[in-house]
């Protein structure tokens, strides 16, 4: 690793202070994907400004169907939240797949979402549950805010502070991790809202990372079923293709689990 | 360099070290306990487990900085009195180890999850909570076998399960 200096924020205020002056400081949360990152030497911030101790950050409210989930809140906090488990069990199955026990005690959702890991499950959840990304300076509409692999629409300095959504009548997810890494090679979040709506969004697939799937979200808005699932066309030439898979097999992925999804919903 | 102090192993410390230096380096290079070890150095393996704070952690993915002013238990600090922890005696009794490498960080993993879920623990959830631990000896039979043991040791069944 690079040498690099740490500050720890004690606000949302003094962490915008801290990071506006250098250049070349990055916000770290948990730290588990930037960190390891660091080590590796492919990235190298001067200076590291800690957002892991702000109050404001932490925390999970519900109120009515509306959910509020503190930026700075764990994987582990949201995958054992009882109000969450009340209000959409479908997150709390989502975090508690992310990574292993360790990571998920200290990585957040602020963290992944800002990210945006191509193969990250959070930004499907966040998408299909058509989440507002709420940032110490505006409400972000999530269809607005990943802009494409490991890029969002956040400014420089700006901090994620919470998500907030409304709970759907019916949602779940499923993925297919890779053996190894435990990433997603498609993962696939189905959510219902309570008017009917449907909105579905694949991780792990996407040649530009995160995406909503027209298709299945008509077929489901149809008829909520695996069946009407497994008769969407699932084109795969904007799929990855790597040595773990190539976009025809993650276009059959993508059905499957979409399958998966609905059938646990 | 700046001055980090922690709590470890109960034990007040303070030490100058860089800020990038990891909490695994300053545990076993500052601190000199060896216990925790260095495996995979992708954060994959696991060795390097420690709780901070009561919840266990991959010390090699975090800064000591970061761990600065929290409650650190590793390896040396589970034995009380000269006598084996529960889950260490486990893993002696049920040959949950064969080279040793990765048992500190499977040991403390182990620790944790007999904390967290108590009288739930079973099998499946031994394995689905030792993901985060490498171990290229056993088989993870033998680890299994002594993480189930020890939480019967334990008397998992009057535990609280925690959050």
């Amino acid at each position: 690793m690079y040498a690099t200096n740490y500050h720890r924020a004690s606000s949302i205020t003094d962490a915008v202070k801290q990071q506006s002056s250098s250049d070349e400081a990055k916000y770290v949360s948990g730290g588990m994907t930037l960190i390891p990152t660091m080590k590796q030497r492919l990235a190298a911030p001067s200076d590291l400004v800690d957002l892991r101790h702000i109050a404001e950050m932490k925390g999970i409210s519900v109120n009515g169907s509306r959910v509020r989930i503190g930026a700075g809140t764990t994987h582990a906090e949201v995958a054992t939240s009882a109000e969450l488990k009340a209000a959409c069990p479908a997150i709390c199955h989502l975090a508690s797949h992310i990574g292993d026990p360790h990571v998920r005690h200290m990585g957040t959702i602020g963290g992944s979402i800002a990210n945006n890991d191509p193969a990250a499950d959070y930004p499907s959840a966040m998408l299909a549950l058509g989440a507002t990304i709420v940032t110490n300076a505006r409400e972000i509409p999530t269809d607005d805010f990943f802009t494409g692999l490991f890029e969002t629409a956040l400014e420089e300095g700006e901090i994620i502070v919470a998500v907030t959504f409304d709970a759907p009548a019916r949602a779940a997810y499923s993925k297919f991790p890779n053996p190894a890494s435990r990433y997603a090679m498609a993962g696939v979040f189905v959510a219902k809202r309570a008017d009917g709506g449907v909105r579905v969004a694949v991780t792990g697939a996407g040649s530009n990372g995160v995406f909503r799937h027209a298709g299945l979200e008509d077929a489901l808005a149809a008829n909520w079923s695996a069946d009407a699932a497994a008769g969407v066309d699932v084109d795969a030439s904007d799929l990855l293709s790597d040595i773990h898979g190539s976009a025809e097999y993650r276009a059959n992925l993508v059905k499957v689990m979409a399958k998966r999804a609905v059938a646990a919903a | 360099m700046a001055k980090v102090a922690m709590t470890v192993n109960g034990r007040k410390v303070s030490k100058e070290c860089e800020d990038r230096t990891l909490l695994v380096h300053f545990i076993r290079d500052n601190l000199s306990l060896t216990g925790t070890h260095v495996g995979c150095d992708t954060s994959q393996c696991g060795a390097c487990v420690v709780h901070m704070d009561g919840k266990a952690v991959k010390s090699c993915s975090i800064l000591a900085a970061q761990a600065a002013g929290s409650d650190i238990l590793t390896i040396e600090g589970l034995a009380a009195n000269g006598e084996l922890h529960p889950v260490q005696a486990a893993f002696k009794a049920n040959h949950g180890l064969q080279c040793g490498f990765c048992t500190p960080g499977m040991v403390m993993t182990a620790v944790d999850m007999i904390n967290r879920y108590g009288a739930q623990l079973d099998e499946k959830t031994v394995r689905e909570n030792l993901e985060g631990n490498i171990c290229r000896c056993t088989g993870y039979h033998n680890i299994v076998k002594a993480i189930l043991a020890a939480a019967e040791d334990m008397g998992a069944a009057g535990r609280q399960a925690a959050e």
